[in-house]
């Protein structure tokens, strides 16, 4: 089945043409057909773009322009601005909104021969773990458990419809953005390598923003090797973007194929929580013994901040988001409720145009920010934060990269975890410290649970190192041998 | 520190998004349970501590002030919800 290929595979026998780039992202195409009315992983397919850019990478190969990804057909998080294609961010106030420009990541993938199937849902706005706030429908994970086929899990959040289209082959990798584990913490409950870089490294603009100094963007793929490919591609300074760093992109690839010998494995003790399901902390240990096998020396570490990071996010984030949402006033893009005068028009825009979610974290946000509470939450946030990363920059004095499970649980069933918006936010609890520091971090399918579902284990790297990460993430792939499959795929 | 409902009311209209009356309890009691989660910062000791702003571990970078994009209105307001000729539309502010 050419939906099996790795992007790594693709690109080999695109080169020796045995097979077009038309037949590839036909096959693409018509899986989404068959399986996205039931997955909803797409709200937007781009057909006809998509075969024309196809038919561009055919015309390439044959003149012996192969770039990096010429051919390779890919699902874009509908947070990315691609010029003509209309642009979500799974919000109704941006249903009507087709943007004028294209962002930088997404451009960056064309120029290295992309092709895009469309655009992938998600949470609305990128808030939330379970894809359950997007306006357009939830998300159903290709993952079943398997002694209860009919319930519908969800694929995490908030780029699920980036993992679920993966997983189900629809697409040979895709887009996401993470903010506290929206890369992540999807890639584990779909069995994908999830990848969130160092902030700086992928540049923000063109992504629609939800807290600026948390978002990152990043790939999904199948394996470590196609993760680097995509992130060769998405990475690199832009000067539209104020933090994107001026720092030179390595082979990644090349870094796939280190090996571990010699490195120190962190692993931070504050992880182990009391209330850690058997089975993950059994992987955990498993992850580490492979390590150690393969030449890498295990050290217990500490991050002594670690239970205070999901309510320093809770706290930063919505205040960047009040502030980045503020641009939603019906009044230059997205749509527009009428209102007697200005203000009503805006009050019921905002109303009528944002989910509960959304809307909560807008109203937390301008509260932390109002007069005479700044001090109390926002600046004392901003000074955890800071000793958070301190956490991370004393961890790293001592090892190469840390090693610990990706989420507290494997997938659960869409209406699970709905009633308290605190049980969702702790889906976040051990991918949102990088977040907060800045710091690389990948998600590898290391196992599956009794149930049959997947499990991710998180490699964390210090600033600007994802070639350790991907050393680290490469080699527990080799170790980990993990080949199962979800129910829902195309051929399946 | 707990919310009470006109609390709710100043920060709804704060950040432009009307709430309806018998919205404002129920929406008390969410940020409430919210903000009593996150009160255990209170818990660190932040004396002396410089606050972090940002994920980026670096100085930002200087460029020349001066216009290096832009002259295309119809891009711009292909978008807009209301339009008169080459400005956004909106209800009337001054009578």
């Amino acid at each position: 089945m050419l939906t099996d290929l790795t992007i790594a595979e693709a690109r080999e026998k695109l080169r020796a043409r045995e097979f077009s780039a038309v037949d590839l992202t036909m096959a693409h195409l018509h899986a989404i057909e068959a399986l996205n009315p039931r997955l909803n992983a797409f709200i937007t397919v781009s057909h006809s773009q998509a075969v024309d850019q196809a038919r561009q990478a055919d015309a390439a190969l044959a003149r012996g322009d192969a770039r990096a990804l010429t051919g390779i057909p890919l699902a874009i998080k509908d947070l990315f601005c691609t010029v003509g294609v209309r642009t979500t961010a799974a919000s109704e106030i941006l249903r009507p909104f087709v943007p004028p420009y294209e962002s930088t990541v997404t451009a960056q993938l064309l120029r290295d021969g992309a092709v895009f199937l469309g655009k992938t849902n998600l949470d609305e706005f990128a808030m939330g773990s379970s894809n359950m706030t997007s306006a357009y429908g939830p998300v159903e994970n290709p993952w079943k458990r398997l002694q209860d086929e009919d319930a519908v899990l969800v694929p995490g959040g908030s780029s699920g419809g980036s993992a679920a289209a993966v997983a189900a082959r629809l697409s040979m990798g895709a887009t996401g953005t993470d903010t506290g584990g929206s890369i992540r913490q999807p890639a584990s409950f779909c069995g994908l390598v999830g990848v969130k870089p160092s902030y700086g490294r992928c540049s923000r603009w063109g992504v629609v923003a939800f807290a600026s100094s948390l978002d990152h963007p990043g790939p999904f793929a199948r394996t470590v090797q196609d993760g680097a490919i995509l992130l060769g591609s998405m990475a690199g300074h832009d000067p539209k973007d104020s933090t994107s760093a001026d720092v030179p992109v390595p082979d990644y690839e090349a870094a796939c194929r280190r090996g571990v010998k010699g490195l120190r494995i962190g692993v931070p003790r504050e992880y182990r929580s009391d209330g850690m399901p058997a089975e993950i902390e059994a992987l955990w240990q498993k992850g580490l013994g492979w390590l150690r096998d393969a030449g890498a020396e295990i050290v217990d570490v500490s991050l002594p901040h670690t239970k205070y990071g999901l309510a320093t996010y809770y706290i930063v984030a919505p205040a960047e988001a009040s502030s980045n949402l503020a641009r939603y006033d019906g009044v230059r893009y997205g749509a527009r409720q009428d209102g007697a005068e200005l203000s009503d028009m805006y009050g019921n825009t905002r109303a009528a145009g944002f989910g509960a979610e959304v809307r909560r974290r807008i109203l937390i946000g301008t509260y932390v920010l109002s007069a005479g509470y700044y001090d109390a939450y926002y600046l004392r946030a901003q000074k955890v934060r800071a000793l958070i990363l301190k956490d991370f920059n004393d961890a790293f004095q001592q090892v190469d990269a840390l090693v610990t499970p990706t989420a507290p649980s494997a997938a659960f069933a869409q209406g699970e975890k709905m009633d308290d918006p605190i049980q969702m936010y702790l889906n976040d609890l051990f991918t949102v410290g990088a977040n907060l520091a800045g710091v690389p971090a990948i998600s590898i399918p290391a196992g599956l649970d009794a149930n049959g579902l997947p499990l991710g284990l998180q490699i964390i790297g210090k600033p600007f190192d994802e070639e350790t990460v991907f050393a680290v993430a490469a080699e527990m792939e080799r170790a980990a041998g993990f080949t199962a499959l979800p129910q829902l795929r195309a051929g399946g | 520190m707990s919310l009470d409902t006109a609390t709710i009311r100043r920060i709804a209209s704060l950040a432009r998004i009307t709430v309806a009356e018998d919205q404002l309890e129920p929406l008390a009691l969410e940020l409430n349970s919210i903000l009593g989660w996150i009160e255990r910062l209170n818990e660190v000791n932040v004396d002396g501590v410089e606050p972090l702003t940002g994920g980026a571990q670096m100085a930002m970078k200087m460029r020349d002030d001066v216009v290096t994009d832009g002259g295309y209105p119809e891009k711009i307001l292909a978008n807009a919800p209301d339009r008169a000729g080459q400005f956004f539309a909106v209800p009337k502010v001054v009578e």
